[in-house]
């Protein structure tokens, strides 16, 4: 029996985790192009599950104030300004008196900003090198300069923008190495094959959250224990959608089928691309990936580090079997604190 | 519970005995979370509502659970909203249920630097005095030429864009009679 | 329309992945632009000019939809021979009146009506805002009219329109507007393209459209174009307003609006409706044609709802009852007048003004110049708490302990704990259940204002004057029922349908209002809403189980029709214009209009019908005069009569702007509203000297994340953490010009107060050029106040109030302001700087009074 559970490579994880007759694996298909930043999800989220406040505190990373998923916010909608063409679109300031434009200038200043979400290790301040990359796009080249926003002599060059939303979440991944080390089955594979923290056994020794390849686990503080996405798993069992996509206005948030979801999210590609939107991907759908693939995947318009996820996630258990040890758990919590600071100044 | 039945609910136990010798799903599900249903399905009722902040007009479903509102959520059956609810429609919950709702009368003195407590009947009666003395001291007959006026230019109102249909129907039935003309809402803002 | 109203987008985005074209229209980029195909950035108050743009292209190129236009349009109409236009007269009408500030709008007429029909007297129609009344109906013009069907005669409506629009071309509205000419002409195509048998094209604003000196002339504009390209009346056309509030739309159906009765009717005026006869025939206007002909029932049945009993046909049902206009009796005035101690009580009901209307500082004032203040509101908001917390007690303008203003906080019901309807921005009605009862002191509005009538009249029972008569004849016996004597919304409903009084019986639709006293009607637009004795409102019949018109789901007004003037969704003879554009069209074996919605028009007049010579009303209308409503029938590319700064849109400056009107010698609109009061003041514009001491431009609107002023926001922590501080979103080329940081602070100073926020620098912002000049403008929300989780200065204190001579609607969309880098200073080091700017703007007049701890007693 142990022989057939694997930590890699494809498979449906709900009958792997024992359950004998699961219905189809469940997950979210985020589709970023028609996201509109509204961020009801957020608050859906927090309305149906409770979760507290995450800060009062203004970040200056784009309309972005939550900053990040933590414990305290288990839906994080990403804002992105980049002086960048979308798509087939026309350019927004063509013909208005533009000089250089400020997008990763205003990133690296915000990324600088650190905000107590009550959470640990919520959303220290991130890296500002990296998010002057992540707003100026790929072609970006190197740190702002040394003039403050606004105040370079560049040519009139600012016509092309494009402001990119991206609602995060937990990736309820194939291989979820939060689960494989949680010593305490509090983290278990639902039927649906999703994976959630069991607030009653959940202990707050904090393994899972060095081991989750995306930054997303994290614990409350006064409280200790380790919080995320359920995909409102309370719901799901009640045959209802999750909150945050039942509220969603424009459908970004897709929930359903795993199996169905990935069949959709590639004809929505290939429209895109059919329609002059070159830069549509898709991130997290393939069970071949470092984790499995995700059980909740997205449509970016961007490389993922753009929007702060990382480019090739790699479930940081698959070689828990040799490693099985104080010491790599140790490296483990350096390398996610390392990703959770990249997600923090991530917009 | 039997011995028997506590031992089978200890993970442990089924995880050694069933589908999921490593632990991770069926076998490490708490009592709770096997038992754990969407409290909509628990409410006591459900009231078919609509959003209180701007004039799109989403569908709302109200759940009532002990006298407390539990979850506010989409319609799905509003041809308008199809269910969905924006930032401010999704926090309805927090707004009728919030903290910093003032529930109780309050009152202040003039030249006072502080609230005071006052109960609302006799809040209801002081203001129904000062309604009738406004328009004792500045009631308006007819004008110089003996035109007539039938008003009082000395009480005003604004607002009713967030308030039902039915109220703004009293108000402005109330005031018209009572000769208040300057009744004015958001629509003029 | 992303950020104001997301759900609603979600329609757009359907739209677009049925391959639709999205342009957005907005000085700063928003959420919407973000997915729109097409951002135009546009310099704050010039979209008449951009639209007129367009009207321009449509009528130089020849794209109106020629057979919807002749049609259905007034384009035929030969207007009178004494008309000269702006072009004439560098940006005034005839009729012009430089002493009132108004316009005789006898040359306006259509020809042959010049002594019968338009305002002789505007200033006296702007005081009372006469333009409202007619968002139910048409406005007063004779039925039978002159027409070329030509279009050729110089005179006739279309040639007029040429003739106006001839400068607005593509140069001058990147001139006006900063509008890039190849996107104005991107623009052009893809709004004209989508026009004719096959295609429409959608206009949707906001209602910030409505916040401008020229607010109801943009309105107009985009009317105009619609019209043109034939987009009136049929699917996927329209011009859809995104209204704010949950039910702004029912609170001016039944208004709570000083100028209007339910139904649009007008409050009466001491010299213009004299009598019940002058008022009816007023509103009714003998000879024209179409449906408000039934006027003098829907007065005579909202007399009875009123005054039940009393109210029969020999005293005109109690019509002497009713209170008299004089003038303007709109929410700025009366606030100024509370500055100056003529207000004793003020209500305000779920309402801000402290942070929500233009002038914080003047509304501030306003009330601490009252004796008493009822607030009635879910949350502690600033306009309760103005004389302990605000910007004025910060500056020692407001002193507590003189301030004599005797304060009520009344706690409201949330919209879940009582029943009733709201009417959203389509017109349609939702009932609301009742989920469970307010908490502890809460009620709501029916309750309060039910109980306060009640004990009014019972305070006033034994008076025999003449002037409490209105108060105990009132029908105010309404069923109650619970712990508290809830009253019944229910029953109020059913008085606002209407009922014979004999039988109790509902009505079904207004015409069957009687003018005899016999039936009672509450708001005759809305009859209908309980037709059967059924609460039409409550309908919840699920969008899976009936088409997309979605007819059983609540109900709209007028008669449950979803889309206004449906009868244009067929072509003259009754045909749909095209299978994919079906909606209402003429059956001939059945003799009748059927469709999808209910058909707006007689429904078996035939589409050849012709009325007989003299015919007026409802038998006045043609089998193809499609808009109904309208004094002959026609929906109006000219208004002859009705608005007060022309029958044509033309572009006027902001009454703050920092550059001459590219296009006339006139700067700003002539007829805009002006208050004179030490309070109020306009910053300086060209030709006027000083205009270098506001150089910029700042707009306001919303954020997704907020709600007006907050009230229902910032009291809300799931909400507040999203949009934590005030900020000012910057371009970088002005945040490099002001040496402004990004996540720095700046204030800014208008001729009224200085306010500060949090910088965002940021791409979504542009410099405009305009004529080889840059001008820059900054954008802020106002959702910010001094109470609540998260707290910030209101950018609502920097305006002066200007208003819109059509609907007294302030002009706070766009004004000017100069901008510095840093936190404001506060206490007197405040007031000083912002003197400093007046002196060196040359704004006259000192600060008005502060408090007036006794007032004088009004002469009553």
């Amino acid at each position: 029996m142990i022989e057939a559970n694997s930590l890699s490579g494809p498979l449906d994880p709900a009958p792997e985790a024992g359950w004998v007759d699961a219905p189809p694996r469940l997950g979210f298909f985020t589709d970023t192009s028609v996201c509109i930043g509204c961020k009801a999800c957020e608050v859906a989220c927090k309305e149906w599950n409770g979760v507290p406040d995450s800060g009062f505190d203004l970040l200056g990373m784009s309309y972005d104030n939550t900053g990040a998923l933590t414990a305290n916010s288990w839906r994080h909608v990403a804002f992105v300004e980049q002086p960048r063409p979308a798509g087939h679109r026309t350019a927004p300031f063509a013909g208005n008196p533009t000089g250089e434009a400020v997008s990763p200038a205003s990133a690296a200043v915000a990324a600088g900003t650190a905000a107590d979400t009550g959470t640990t290790p919520g959303m220290p301040a991130g890296q500002p090198a990296a998010a002057a990359r992540m707003a100026g796009g790929p072609e970006f080249l190197g740190m702002p300069g040394a003039q403050p926003p606004g105040r370079g002599t560049g040519p009139e060059s600012r016509t092309d923008f494009r402001w990119l939303m991206m609602s995060d979440v937990c990736k309820h991944c194939t291989h979820a190495a939060c689960l494989d080390v949680c010593p305490t089955g509090s983290l278990f594979r639902t039927e649906f094959g999703t994976v959630v923290v069991q607030e009653d056994i959940c202990n707050g020794c904090g393994y899972c959250i060095s081991a989750c390849p995306y930054g997303v686990i994290d614990q409350r503080k006064g409280d200790g224990r380790a919080w995320k996405c359920t995909l409102c798993y309370d719901r799901l069992g009640a045959g209802q959608t999750p909150a945050c996509a039942q509220a969603c206005p424009t459908e970004s948030i897709q929930f359903g089928p795993v199996d169905e979801l990935r069949e959709r999210a590639a004809q929505r590609v290939a429209a895109l691309h059919e329609r002059g939107v070159p830069e549509a991907r898709l991130y997290g759908h393939d069970p071949t990936d470092g984790v499995g693939g995700d059980g909740a995947f997205f449509l970016l318009l961007d490389e993922p580090e753009v929007y702060g996820l990382p480019p090739d996630p790699v479930v940081t258990t698959r070689d828990l079997p040799k490693m099985w040890k104080r010491a790599g758990l140790a490296a483990l919590a350096m390398a996610a604190a390392a990703v959770a600071a990249f997600v923090g100044g991530s917009s | 519970m039997g011995v028997k039945t506590f031992i089978q609910g200890w993970p442990v136990y089924r995880q050694l005995t069933g589908t999921d010798p490593l632990g991770r799903g069926a076998a490490a599900q708490s009592a709770r979370s096997a038992a754990l249903t969407a409290r909509t399905e628990t409410a006591d009722h459900m009231a078919r509502s609509v959003c209180p902040y701007c004039a799109v007009g989403c569908g709302q479903r109200v759940f009532v659970k002990d006298g407390q509102v539990t979850q506010i959520e989409g319609d799905p059956d509003s041809p308008i909203s199809r269910g969905r609810l924006c930032p401010k429609g999704s926090a309805s919950k927090n707004l009728v249920t919030s903290p910093l709702r003032q529930t109780t009368v309050r009152y202040r003195r003039p030249y006072a630097t502080e609230w005071e407590d006052l109960d609302l009947d006799t809040a209801l009666d002081m203001i129904a005095d000062r309604v009738i003395a406004a328009r004792e001291a500045t009631w308006e007959d007819a004008d110089e030429d003996g035109r007539p006026l039938n008003r009082t230019l000395g009480i005003a109102s604004l607002g009713g864009a967030t308030l039902d249909n039915e109220e703004n129907y009293l108000i402005k039935k109330l005031f018209t009679a009572l000769g208040a003309l300057q009744i004015e809402n958001q629509a003029r803002i | 329309m992303a950020e104001a109203h997301p759900v609603g987008f979600q329609w757009v985005m359907e739209a677009k992945l049925r391959g639709a074209k999205v342009f957005h229209v907005d000085p700063r980029f928003t959420r919407t632009s973000a997915l729109a195909d097409t951002y135009l950035p546009i310099r704050a108050g010039t979209d008449i000019a951009l639209l007129g743009g367009i009207v321009h292209y449509i009528l130089d190129n020849q794209l109106d939809f020629r057979e919807y236009v002749l049609a259905y349009t007034n384009a035929a109409t030969i207007v009178s021979e004494e008309f000269a236009d702006t072009e004439d007269l560098d940006g005034f009408f005839s009729g012009y009146d430089p002493g009132t500030e108004a316009y005789n709008q006898r040359s306006w007429q259509y020809a042959g009506q010049e002594d019968t029909t338009g305002y002789r007297a505007a200033h006296e129609e702007r005081d009372v805002a006469a333009g409202l009344r007619h968002e139910s109906h048409g406005i007063p013009v004779g039925g039978q009219v002159q027409r070329d069907e030509t279009l050729q005669h110089p005179r006739c409506v279309y040639q007029l329109l040429r003739r106006h629009f001839a400068r607005y071309t593509p140069e001058m509205v990147e001139r006006t507007c900063g509008i890039p000419r190849e996107k104005f002409l991107e623009l052009a195509r893809a709004w004209t393209e989508n026009s004719g048998r096959e295609r429409t094209g959608v206009l949707i604003y906001s209602v910030g459209w409505t916040q401008h000196s020229v607010g109801v002339q943009y309105i107009r504009t985009g009317a105009i174009i619609q019209l043109l390209l034939g987009n009136m009346g049929r699917p996927g056309g329209g011009v859809l307003a995104l209204r704010g509030h949950a039910s702004i739309q029912g609170s001016t159906d039944i208004p709570t609006l000083f100028n209007l009765l339910p139904g649009y009717l007008p409050m009466p005026h001491c010299t213009h409706h004299t009598t019940f006869t002058d008022w009816v025939d007023a509103i009714r206007h003998p000879g024209q044609k179409g449906f408000w002909s039934g006027a003098r029932a829907f007065g005579a049945s909202l007399l009875k709802a009123y005054w039940g009993d009393a109210a029969t046909p020999e005293n005109d049902f109690c019509y002497g009852y009713l209170p008299r206009m004089t003038g303007d009796h709109g929410t700025y005035q009366t606030v100024l007048n509370m500055i100056d101690g003529k207000v004793k009580g003020y209500f305000l009901l779920g309402q801000n003004p402290a942070v929500g209307s233009a002038h914080g500082k003047a509304q501030r004032l306003g009330m601490a110049n009252l004796d008493w203040l009822v607030v009635r509101d879910l949350f502690m908001i600033e306009s309760a708490t103005f004389w302990q917390n605000s910007p004025e007690v910060e500056t020692g303008e407001i002193v507590p302990e003189e301030c004599r203003t005797e304060v009520f906080f009344i706690p409201a019901a949330s919209h879940v704990e009582k029943e009733g309807t709201f009417t959203q921005t389509q017109r349609l009605l939702q009932w609301r259940e009742k989920a469970l009862d307010p908490p502890a002191d809460a009620r709501s509005e029916l309750w309060f204002f039910f109980h306060l009538g009640r004990i009014i009249r019972e305070k006033l029972a034994a008076s025999d004057r003449h002037r409490d008569r209105p108060v105990l004849d009132l029908a105010w016996d309404y069923p109650t029922h619970g712990e508290h004597a809830e009253p019944s919304a229910e029953a109020v409903l059913k008085e606002i349908n209407g009922y014979e009084v004999a039988t109790g019986r509902p009505l079904s639709a207004f015409t069957e209002a009687k003018d005899d006293g016999s039936t009672v009607v509450g708001c005759w637009i809305y009859t209908g809403v309980y037709a059967d004795g059924v609460n039409q409102a409550a309908r919840r019949k699920s969008r899976h189980d009936q088409d997309w018109v979605a007819a059983e789901w609540g109900w709209a007004w007028p008669a449950n029709r979803r889309i206004l003037y449906n009868r244009a969704s067929a072509d003259p003879d009754g045909r749909p214009w095209s299978e994919r554009k079906k909606y209402v069209w003429w059956d001939a074996d059945r003799a009748e209009w059927t469709g999808y919605d209910v058909p707006d028009f007689e429904k078996t007049k035939p589409p050849t019908y012709r009325p007989p010579e003299g015919a007026s009303g409802v038998q006045g209308l043609a089998g193809d005069d499609a808009f109904i409503m309208q004094g002959d029938g026609k929906g109006w590319l000219y208004v002859p009569s009705g608005l007060q700064d022309g029958p044509m849109p033309t572009h006027y400056e902001p009454a703050e702007s920092p550059i001459r009107n590219p296009l006339y010698g006139q700067q700003a609109n002539p007829t805009r509203k002006v208050y004179g009061h030490p309070v109020n003041s306009v910053n300086p514009s060209p030709p006027q000297s000083h205009t270098d001491v506001f150089p910029y431009v700042f707009t306001v609107s919303r954020l997704t994340e907020h709600h007006t002023a907050g009230g229902m926001s910032r009291m809300v922590s799931r909400l507040a953490e999203l949009q934590p501080e005030m900020f000012v979103e910057v371009s970088p080329e002005l945040a490099g010009e002001l040496g402004l940081d990004h996540l720095g602070w700046a204030h800014l100073i208008s001729g009224r107060a200085a306010i500060e926020a949090r910088v965002l620098v940021t791409d979504r912002l542009t410099p405009l050029r305009l004529d080889g000049r840059v001008v820059h403008q900054v954008w802020l929300p106002y959702h910010f106040g001094r109470e609540g989780i998260v707290t910030g200065d209101s950018v609502n204190d920097l305006f002066g109030i200007t208003l819109d001579p059509n609907v007294l609607i302030q002009e706070s969309k766009v004004g000017t302001c100069d901008i510095r880098p840093g936190r404001r200073p506060t206490g007197a080091a405040l007031l000083a700087l912002v003197d400093d700017y007046r002196r060196r703007a040359g704004l006259t007049g000192g600060r008005p009074p502060i408090v007036t701890t006794d007032a004088p007693e009004r002469e009553g």
